[in-house]
């Protein structure tokens, strides 16, 4: 858990306390803790004037604004039909076994957390991942071990 | 029925003389930007294939001075990556064709909706944004874009959910009417062009709609950026000629083995072996987004379909009943199915479920889930059962 | 005007009018769901589709403006194949344990599943899958998640009738459901438990937390003295619930059937509300005195009202910097709960202990209020048992009692005796009429000045309603009031109050005193009214209460007698040390979440 301090109240002074701010304020929050807090939620719903359940049901609504704990670097792996016919399964074991999590799971340490995802838009270069931002492709199990290996060291 | 082969095309991705092009359309007036346009036949290549010069046309009818062009760069149909490229390759065409639309409609105001899987892109789009701002002010023109980022949601590619997501709001279709054109973003006549739309019509401005008509068909008019992928030895980003068929497709991009092309993505139609010949790419026959995805004998159709309805299942924004009870209805019901635990024939009563969610449901997503659900079943069904 | 074809047959209507209005002007019906009357339109259920002559798709008829030239069919083999898939669709997500459901005959869906999906359904069973929550957390209410049908009235309830969004929609797709922030229980959020959401909700999945068969339990415990007080609102409504059309007067059949149910004592809310009039003016006044003559900077004005249990929880938690500007009065539930328990024991002879107190509320909030642990003055819990109009209509039917043809009864006595002032606490604006009635009468010997004491300014549902009183011949006690103007404002339901608070945190207000009822209408709108509720409805229904106002012999609150009989005898005055022991609260900040 971290503290927003005044994370949410610079963000509205930048954007707005309109409520056509709220996505880019969370994207923010998001972009820089990697998830939401009620915390977070809360001060974003007093700052836009609106309730906080209205937050938590808009951030609830996209897959990337997460309201549980992630961690430090947030693997996606893309489920959709090319990347599950290209070696998907092979990714996920090999990230598994590699973070010791299963699928919608963070480590203890909180430096990595693993999900599937929906088409991230690189079928042609089929399986693909998002670390955080970052897209991988043409991913092998030992091309993803390689790359985990880099981030871990980071 | 008009066939024009498969022809590679090189103009999307044609580097131009930016400044030159945009000079020249500024100089039109906006009924001739218009009117060319309409001339040129541009349907919207988002998928739905919406004449674009009616578009603009509607928007420019509309008295309220305060108007936008939104660029949707929600490109999140299964399948799809071509909206991706030409952000990455010429986003400049891009912010032109929307300088272009804003002229032509009235619009000083910009947004660029771009999915957060594409976020990685932004800080260069933001830097070719800043050299394109300097340029249309060097030529004299006001007009300012921003760009607005989605967060993962499949649904914000729909136009009135794509409005919502930017107001701060779930993305949720609205209820239509009133169309964007009259009541769009912020409540304010919007005209919605998708990514590849504005490039072409760019490049409409630049050719002249008596070039552009050249190619494809009377139906499907210009050129079309296809994202190939699946069993293909030669996955990627193609701009073809429009009016080809799926044999002319598949003879190009196949592996020598394909039983099934999905044209359109998970909304679109699966397009089975027997049916290549006859089958053309565009708005007469099968009509497509750009997603191209091929699949040989190796490959389950069931799974295919099943790895569909788990999407739809998913992405369905859930607020009508149609799409977000019916989607999961399909999902289960295919699964009991090839389980045993429900007898074959209860794919007809599925197959009535799918066309009830063509008709009933809410928006364009809900609409088009049974695409995929009846032509993969309809062409399949042993695979689906057994 | 706009003219289209509905079933071959011509209609012209305003422009904007929906296809379903226009149908309903043809006496032609189309099952609805999500639509409701006081909201927003929303058009996602679909059971209202209709067929438009050549367009792609149907149409959801409540959510299509009529266009020229269109022509509609409500009834084709096309939308009537689709409107049964959408019920059983509904239906395969909903636990359908009809018979043990609190809303059994009296459930929308139901309906429709009975109009329209009988027989077998083709569709799987959704429920088992989806691990619903049921929420029993709040005193007022239970949230029951696996009869919810999305239809989001609550939600929108919520958000534009009362300004609150204690729920939103959250997540999507198969996932997508009604939820608080972050799922919390509805007792640890914003929720005001006006119980306005469970008035519109079409199924069970929002229903209140009944009490029928613990007072069933206390009313046939002989160790047990059982009074009962109704609150003004019920009798203007329960007849809705036993046959009777909208805005039919039922008092004395009502006192008559409590009578037969077995309640030992049948005694009127009016006494204790006639009894908040002498509090709360008196509160006012002082208020006033303190702050234009004395000139205490720490006396908060304007003064809000303190009666309405939704409005107290709603201020607690959104504009806690203005607790000190309620009154500190009770409401008249907790003001007769604390006399029946002391006043009336002793009075009557009985030990407080053995005393069950039960009051029936036109409201569910009062629920959460009965159970504040600030409610306990007489030693014990002041009130023990809330019921709505809703469930006194139920333990009539279950006692079998023939309601329209039993005779009209009498209150019991003590704490039975009403004036019109009290009965019109039920509308908005009622409780400032009483209090001006009294008050203006207090300081200049007065009565009021509008014909018939009806003080039209106040009235009506206007969702804020301002008026003024210029105070002129002041007795010699109140002559630091002499000329001067009393502004008063009037507020029903939370967003209307929302709106209010805004102006008055902006300092755009100088009210010196602020009604605020947290229902649309007021009482008479209660979230423990009978269902269905309609702008239509609650004007009948108060039409009722000033008629009733109208037909009492006593129309001010300082005249009735038993109110008169109570300060000489135990009270001793207004905002005496054993009134502020007894009649009078605090109220807690609550989390804006």
């Amino acid at each position: 858990m971290y503290q927003v301090g005044n994370l949410v109240k610079e963000l509205s002074e930048k954007h707005g306390h309109a409520r056509e701010s709220l996505m880019p304020i969370l994207q923010a929050i998001v972009l820089k803790h990697n998830y939401l807090t009620d915390e977070a939620m809360v001060e974003v719903a007093r700052e836009l004037d609106i309730s906080a359940a209205e937050v938590y049901g808009t951030a609830s609504f996209y897959t990337f604004l997460d309201t549980q704990v992630k961690g430090k670097y947030v693997i996606r792996v893309c489920k959709t039909i090319t990347c599950s016919m290209k070696g998907k399964g092979d990714i996920i074991h090999t990230l598994e076994d590699m973070l010791k999590i299963k699928v919608g799971e963070t480590t203890p340490d909180k430096q990595f957390s693993l999900i599937e995802t929906n088409c991230i838009g690189w079928c042609h270069k089929a399986p693909a991942i998002l670390i955080n931002d970052l897209p991988y492709t043409e991913l092998t199990p030992e091309k993803v071990t390689e790359i985990i290996k880099d981030y871990m060291q980071k | 029925m008009e066939n024009k082969g498969l022809n590679k095309v090189g103009l999307i991705f044609e580097k131009i003389d930016n400044h030159e092009v945009l000079a020249k359309g500024f100089k039109m007036t906006r009924e001739e930007i218009i009117q060319e346009m309409l001339d040129s036949g541009l349907k919207g290549r988002g998928g739905a294939g919406f004449p674009t010069g009616m578009k603009w046309k509607f928007t420019a009818a509309e008295k309220n001075p305060d108007k936008y062009i939104v660029c949707n760069a929600d490109e999140g149909e299964p399948g799809t990556f071509k909206d991706r490229e030409i952000l990455d390759r010429v986003s400049n065409k891009v912010h032109g064709g929307m300088a272009i639309a804003g002229k032509a409609i009235g619009a000083k105001k910009g947004i660029v909706y771009l999915r957060g899987e594409y976020r990685y892109l932004l800080p260069k789009l933001m830097i070719e944004l800043d050299a394109f701002h300097k340029m249309i002010k060097e030529i004299g023109y006001d007009f300012k874009i921003e760009y607005r980022m989605g967060s993962g949601a499949y649904i914000c590619g729909e136009e009135s959910a794509l409005f919502e997501s930017i107001e701060g709001k779930r993305g949720e279709p609205r209820n239509k009417p009133p169309y964007p054109t009259v009541s769009g973003v912020f409540g304010k006549p919007t005209s919605i062009n998708n990514v590849e739309t504005l490039v072409t019509a760019m490049m409409i401005i630049q050719h002249g709609a008596k070039n552009f008509i050249q190619y494809g068909t009377k139906d499907s008019r210009g050129s079309k950026v296809f994202s190939v992928s699946g069993d293909t030895p030669s996955p990627g980003i193609f701009e073809l000629e429009l009016g080809m068929t799926v044999q002319q497709f598949v003879n190009e991009f196949g592996d020598g083995d394909t039983k099934a092309v999905q044209v359109g993505g998970a909304s679109g139609f699966c397009v089975p072996r027997k049916k290549f010949a006859e089958t053309i790419i565009g708005f007469e026959g099968v009509p497509t987004g750009g997603s191209m995805k091929l699949f040989n004998s190796s490959r389950s159709m069931y799974n295919v379909l099943h790895n569909y309805l788990e999407f739809f299942t998913e992405e369905s924004c859930g607020q009508c009943t149609p799409c977000r009870v019916g989607c999961q209805q399909l999902l289960k019901g295919v699964e009991k199915v090839k389980k045993g635990e429900a007898k074959s024939t209860y794919l007809n009563e599925l197959m009535k479920l799918a066309d009830t969610m063509k008709i009933a449901a809410k928006c364009g997503l809900g609409q088009s889930v049974g695409n995929a659900f009846k032509s993969i079943v309809g062409n399949f069904k042993e695979e689906i059962i057994y | 005007m706009i003219n289209l074809l509905i079933n071959d047959q011509k209609v012209s209507v305003l422009e904007g009018t929906t296809v379903l209005a226009a149908a309903k002007k043809l006496k032609i019906n189309i099952p609805t769901l999500c639509n409701h009357d006081d909201l927003c339109v929303a058009g996602n259920c679909r059971v209202c589709i209709v067929e438009q002559k050549g367009a792609r798709t149907l149409i959801a008829s409540c959510a299509t403006p009529a266009a020229e030239g269109m022509e509609i069919h409500t009834n084709t083999l096309k939308v009537r194949n689709a409107r049964k898939h959408i019920v059983e669709l509904l239906l395969s997500e909903h636990r359908s344990d009809c018979t043990k459901c609190y809303k059994n005959q009296n459930c929308e869906l139901q309906k429709l599943a009975n109009d329209f999906a009988f027989g077998d359904h083709v569709f799987l069973d959704l429920v088992e899958d989806k691990k619903y929550n049921i929420d029993r957390s709040s005193p007022s209410f239970i949230k029951d998640d696996s009869k919810c049908i999305r239809c989001q009235r609550c939600v929108r309830t919520c958000s534009e009738l009362q300004s609150i969004a204690a729920i939103a929609v959250a997540n999507k797709g198969a996932h997508q459901k009604i939820s608080s922030f972050h799922d919390r229980p509805m007792s640890q959020v914003v929720c005001s438990n006006c119980g306005q959401c469970v008035n519109r909700c079409p199924t069970g999945a929002l229903v209140e937390k009944t009490a029928i068969d613990q007072v069933w339990d206390a009313i046939y415990d002989p160790d047990k003295h059982v009074v009962v007080q109704t609150a003004p609102a019920v009798r203007v409504a329960l007849g809705e619930d036993l046959g009777y059309d909208p805005g039919e007067r039922v008092t004395g059949k009502m006192v008559n059937a409590l009578r037969q149910l077995g309640f030992n004592s049948v005694l009127d809310t009016d006494f204790s509300a006639d009894l908040t009039i002498m509090e709360e003016g008196t509160e006012l006044l002082v208020r006033l005195k303190k702050a234009l003559v004395d000139g205490d900077k720490q006396i908060s004005l304007p003064m809000f009202t303190s009666c309405s249990p939704g409005w107290i929880k709603f201020i607690e938690h959104k504009y806690p910097e203005y607790l000190p500007n309620l009154s500190t009065c009770k409401s008249p539930q907790q003001m007769f709960g604390a006399l029946a328990k002391t006043y009336y024991a002793s009075k009557r002879n009985i030990d407080p202990s053995k005393i069950v107190s039960v009051s029936i509320m036109p409201c569910i909030a009062k629920k959460f209020e009965a159970d504040r642990p600030e409610m306990r003055a007489s030693g014990y819990k002041d009130v023990d048992f809330v019921l709505t109009t809703r469930e006194l209509a139920v333990m009539i039917k279950q006692a079998g009692i023939d309601f329209r043809n039993i005779e009209e009864a009498k209150y019991d006595s003590i704490m039975g005796d009403s004036t019109g002032a009290a009965v019109i606490f039920g509308a908005t604006g009622g409780v400032m009429e009483a209090a001006l009635r009294t008050a203006y009468e207090i300081v200049t010997g007065r009565e009021v000045p509008f014909g018939n004491l009806n003080i039209t300014p106040v009235r009506g549902m206007d969702g804020v309603k301002e008026a003024s009183i210029k105070i002129e011949g002041c007795v010699d006690a109140w002559k630091f009031l002499e000329g001067a103007e009393l502004k008063v404002a009037i507020a029903h339901g939370l967003a209307n109050a929302n709106k209010l608070m805004k102006m008055v945190k902006d300092g755009k207000a100088t009210y010196h005193f602020i009604e605020i009822m947290g229902c649309p209408g007021g009482c008479i709108g209660g979230g423990g009214q009978p269902i269905p509720t309609s702008l239509a409805i609650r004007q009948k229904r108060m039409k009722a209460i000033y008629s009733e106002d109208e037909h009492m012999t006593l129309r001010k609150s300082h005249e009735n007698p038993e109110v008169i009989a109570i300060y000489k005898e135990f009270l001793d005055q207004p905002n005496s040390h054993k009134s502020h022991e007894l009649l009078h609260t605090h109220y807690v900040e609550r989390e804006n979440y």
